[in-house]
């Protein structure tokens, strides 16, 4: 299938709308992206039709909503290449996800004396997790480098895992602040090596790029739906099974229990152990949408789209006097963090907002790399969707020269 | 001034009087010898501000400075302030404070008494800021910071 941009525009229905009397320029999907129209119809579709609650009632309502809910997770492993539906596990977001791991692994198989390591572009919900496992229970919280252009160094990271005492690293694959793609084999590689496991945070690379969980061969990836074009309110963890099942739940409550008495209660297996509590059904089958929306589409034909743009973007926003540019990583996805020099980002994005462009300022949840490029007083960040034209790009990039001239 | 009208009713918010402050705000500097200091902290958005006054033997305000990052809103409000509050006594200084919240999130002052007049006028400027809910911690950070400062805290958050 060719890629038409304006015939995909016209898929979501809220671009159509009008913002302080301009044209909606959005280009905040990197916090949180917009609907199409068979996300919506999807979800609409299981509450007029097709729902009830999952998992126990014998009756056919339920069933239907129980297959719906479990098509939704066989779509994800194969959306992600996961070679068995079982190691999907359906959270809220990806931070739950990273938490469930960080108390299930971390705190039910982790030894206390195996390190933890991280990067400094890591967002806020791939350090905090960590930085209360060691609190708590006192494993050493590594940190790896970046360096100036913004890519993860990989000498440092290398040296950080050198000892063979970390036991986990917990990566971002793709920087919400500085679009850079980390070398996920590599450090996959190099962490098993040493004898430690890798969680890859996915929530803005797989919007992006073909995620293949077992060409990658990490242990632990996760994702969030509403940044792939579906609903909040919903996101996956996928674990090796192996894995999966040597950790202790996360969450006690019903449907993720083998037998209750009150004396001992037993586990179910995993995926279902993970999944205490009424699931968010809906929210499954708006994300089953979303994939095949994206599937139909075409992950390379989004991919090329989006290189493009990206290039388009960097002659263009380069162009723009006063600009500087956060971090110049050769492999990059449609992330732009920048600071314009006579205007602080809030001011920023006040001012664009009004030209109905919608872009994200301060530290995005990743302040720790902020203060890495002493950038303390934030950013502003444009970041881009499927929808994303060239036209756009230099709409905001007029925007920023007016901008300047309006703080002069 | 270009781009006025490409950015709609901006200048509602960015008056002049506010670019001029946020560019080059007055009294930012330390006070070395101040008797009160407090650090302000808007957290979601990274503004920082730190104040520092100087009280007279009969307990006015004798000199206001600060320093800190953050808007040109936040910036011009605590300049601002900081020209409002010099010669006040305490209670007068958050009585004027009182005033501002009720313009800077209404833009209206219904509590402004005659006797606030002089400083209120001065502060009018930032009344645009009522139109953006999302800012209107920027131009009161300042003066939670003041009222801070005058409690004898040493921090405070717009949060």
């Amino acid at each position: 299938m060719s890629f038409d941009v304006q015939r995909i525009r016209q898929d979501f229905p809220i671009l159509s709308q009008p913002q302080h009397g301009k044209p909606l320029v959005f280009l905040d999907s990197g916090a949180s992206a917009q609907k199409p129209r068979a996300v919506i119809d999807a979800m609409t579709r299981c509450m007029e039709t097709a729902y009830a609650n999952v998992h126990r009632g014998a009756y056919r309502l339920s069933e239907v909503a129980t297959d719906a809910y479990e098509a939704a997770r066989g779509a994800v492993a194969r959306f992600i290449n996961a070679p068995d539906a079982r190691e999907v596990v359906f959270t809220r977001n990806s931070t739950e996800a990273i938490n469930l791991v960080a108390h299930s692994w971390g705190r039910g198989v982790m030894r206390p004396d195996q390190a933890l390591l991280i990067s400094e572009l890591e967002h806020h919900a791939n350090i905090v997790p960590w930085q209360m496992l060691r609190d708590e229970r006192g494993n050493q919280l590594r940190v790896c480098r970046v360096t100036d252009a913004g890519e993860l160094d990989m000498e440092d990271l290398a040296a950080k895992l050198a000892d063979g005492k970390v036991g986990l690293v917990a990566l971002a694959h793709m920087s919400n602040v500085l679009g850079t793609v980390t070398p996920v084999e590599r450090v996959v590689a190099l962490a098993h090596a040493h004898g430690a496991k890798v969680l890859l945070d996915g929530s803005q690379a797989v919007v992006h790029r073909r995620v293949d969980v077992a060409a990658i061969g990490c242990d632990f990836y996760c994702f969030t739906g509403h940044k792939l074009y579906g609903p909040t309110g919903i996101g996956v963890l996928w674990g090796k099974l192996g894995h999966l099942d040597r950790m202790p739940p996360f969450l006690g409550g019903g449907d993720m229990i083998e037998s209750v008495s009150f004396e001992k209660s037993t586990w179910a297996k995993p995926p279902a152990r993970f999944e205490a509590g009424t699931p968010a059904i809906i929210e499954a089958v708006g994300l089953h949408a979303a994939i095949d929306y994206v599937n139909a589409i075409g992950m390379p034909a989004i991919e090329a789209h989006e290189r493009a743009l990206v290039d388009h973007a960097m002659r263009k926003l380069s162009d723009v006097p006063g600009l500087t540019l956060l971090g110049r990583a050769q492999d990059r996805g449609g992330v732009f963090a920048f600071s314009l020099d006579n205007a602080h980002p809030h001011d920023l994005s006040t001012l664009l907002d009004r030209a109905g462009i919608c872009i994200r300022a301060g530290r995005h949840c990743a302040e720790p790399l902020h203060t890495r490029f002493g950038v303390e007083q934030g950013t502003a960040r444009a970041s881009f969707g499927l929808y994303t034209t060239p036209e756009e790009v230099d709409y905001l990039a007029g925007a920023l020269v007016k901008a300047r001239e309006f703080f002069a | 001034m270009s781009g006025g009208d490409f950015f709609g009713d901006l200048r509602d918010l960015y008056q002049e009087v506010i670019l001029d402050h946020g560019r080059k705000p007055r009294n930012f500097r330390r006070l070395e010898d101040a008797d009160r200091t407090a650090r302000g902290d808007n957290p979601m958005c990274g503004d920082r501000m730190e104040l520092f006054l100087k009280m007279t033997p009969d307990g006015h305000i004798a000199d206001a400075a600060f320093q800190g990052r953050g808007c040109a809103v936040s910036m011009a409000s605590a300049s601002l302030m900081t020209e409002t509050v010099k010669g006040k006594t305490p209670e007068e200084a958050q009585a004027v404070g009182t005033a501002f919240r009720d313009l800077a999130m209404t833009g209206q002052c219904p509590a402004c008494a005659a006797s606030l007049e002089d400083a209120m006028e001065r502060l009018t400027p930032l009344s645009g800021v009522h139109e953006f809910p999302s800012r209107v911690k920027c131009a009161t950070l300042a003066w939670h910071t003041l009222n801070a400062a005058l409690a004898g805290a040493k921090e405070a958050s717009s949060e």
